[in-house]
């Protein structure tokens, strides 16, 4: 699904991702952890290429994004993504957040992509809120309108950047539990967490960054239960 | 005191039209400069090196010089140049738009710039393409944060304006000062189109804050 060979970005004379390479196969659910400033988020970007890779290359799907005559902008339509700070378009109602994309992009009819959101709101919890606009909801329920929104798109792979950070402690369950009910239904997903518990009972691989490095990657139980490497046995007694 | 309103009173159609005559030309020209303007900033903030220099080169030649120099170079220009005899309302339309657009581009450069960049990034990883994403996610949100500047710019234009009286569009500044000469009296007919000015700057103004309350609907 998703293949990283020889990943690096490096920004002024900064070196932020160092030479990483990964696999990530269908339907896999990946938890990407590590302190902050590791690299972690700025790797996840890297795969929808909102970061321009400075070396090596990244097939989704088999299509090799870094490769210059590569449509972008038609690659993305396949790959959802959830911000950390929501990014929901203000302007528009939370159902013409989850239809704009659908019905500009992917031309599907108006009606069509109303009933898709609608199904996509129910999921998320929030059939009621279809008018409301997005400044009127609170943190959670901005995230799961996010999450609804870019599975509008029927993705095949979701990257999540942080997606409970900038929630109130109270709300982080609600964004969990629907990501959760989504790592059980086969879509494959990356995701940036400092939520070990999600990392250790819905993932099915962690990815440690470094310091920009891949420095251990391993089954979640394998890992949290003994990591292998000094720096990931020093982060987890702090954190856990 | 030697006022006597009563002698304008025969004027007072001839005048009135002029609203219309300044309007006509004062909304082409905000549409001009605002279309215009949109378009340079958008090369502004571009990456097009070439477009973005001409942009910042068009502002810096039309903020630099004045209005009325502008103007009268597209009147007497014209005809001597390009051998083409331009109407007053047409050149009044390219000075006023020409001009106008070099403002506006700043302005909504400023709007564009100012709107979260996690607009444009959710914008593209939705596989928004960029003209979409410009038009119907960033645009609207700039709009609305440089509402009471464009407002403003609209307003100077709308004021402004009374200088194409002297290329003798027959405007309503121009009227007064017809009425002024014959009736050997300039301070009524002057006082009197004041008033219609300021009439209309305050509809123009509701327009504003009109929109604006509309505009507020997500808030």
């Amino acid at each position: 699904m998703i293949k990283v060979e020889h990943l690096s970005k490096t920004f002024g004379n900064n070196e932020v991702l160092k030479d990483i390479s990964i696999e990530i196969n269908k339907g896999e659910v990946v938890s990407i952890i590590g302190p902050s400033g590791s690299g972690k988020s700025t790797f996840l970007r890297c795969i929808n290429l909102l970061e321009q890779p400075s070396k090596g290359k990244i097939f989704v799907s088999g299509q090799d994004l870094t490769e210059s005559k590569t449509n972008v902008t038609k690659a993305r339509e396949k790959i959802g993504m959830v911000f950390q700070h929501f990014h929901l378009f203000p302007h528009l109602t939370v159902l013409e957040n989850l239809t704009y994309a659908p019905t500009k992009v992917k031309k599907m009819t108006r009606e069509e992509a109303e009933e898709k959101g609608r199904t996509l709101l129910a999921r998320v919890g929030l059939a009621e809120k279809e008018t409301a606009y997005p400044n009127s909801l609170s943190g959670g329920q901005k995230q799961r309108v996010a999450i609804a929104r870019a599975l509008a798109m029927e993705p095949e792979l979701m990257l999540f950047d942080e997606p409970t950070s900038a929630l109130d402690p109270e709300m982080v369950k609600e964004v969990l539990d629907v990501m959760k009910d989504l790592a059980h239904s086969g879509i494959t997903m990356l995701v940036v967490t400092h939520e070990m518990g999600f990392a250790r009972e819905v993932g099915d691989q962690v990815l440690f960054l470094d310091e920009g490095r891949l420095v251990e990657t391993g089954e979640p139980k394998a890992f949290f239960e003994n990591p292998q490497s000094e720096r990931a046995k020093d982060f987890l007694a702090k954190i856990l | 005191m030697n006022l006597d309103f009563s002698q304008i009173v025969p004027y007072i159609p001839f005048m009135l039209e002029g609203i219309w005559v300044t309007l006509q030309f004062v909304i082409v020209a905000i549409i001009v400069g605002f279309v215009l303007g949109t378009v340079l900033a958008l090369f502004k903030i571009g990456s097009i090196k070439i477009l973005r220099r001409i942009a910042d080169v068009y502002t810096s030649i039309f903020r630099g010089t004045p209005l009325i120099l502008q103007l009268m170079i597209i009147y007497y220009a014209a005809p001597q140049l390009l051998d083409y005899d331009i109407s007053p309302f047409l050149a009044a339309i390219l000075g006023f738009g020409l001009n106008s657009a070099a403002y506006v581009s700043e302005i909504i450069r400023a709007g564009i710039q100012a709107v979260d960049r996690g607009q444009t990034e959710a914008a593209k990883a939705l596989g928004i393409p960029y003209r979409q994403m410009m038009i119907d996610i960033i645009l609207p949100q700039a709009l609305k944060n440089i509402l009471p500047a464009l407002m403003n710019e609209f307003i100077t234009l709308t004021k402004e304006s009374a200088i194409v009286s002297t290329i003798s569009y027959l405007d309503l500044m121009r009227r007064a000062q017809v009425v002024g000469a014959n009736l050997y009296r300039n301070f009524e007919p002057l006082l009197f189109v004041g008033l219609l000015y300021w009439s209309m700057i305050m509809v123009l103004s509701l327009i504003g804050k009109w929109i604006e309350r509309r505009l507020n609907v997500s808030d």
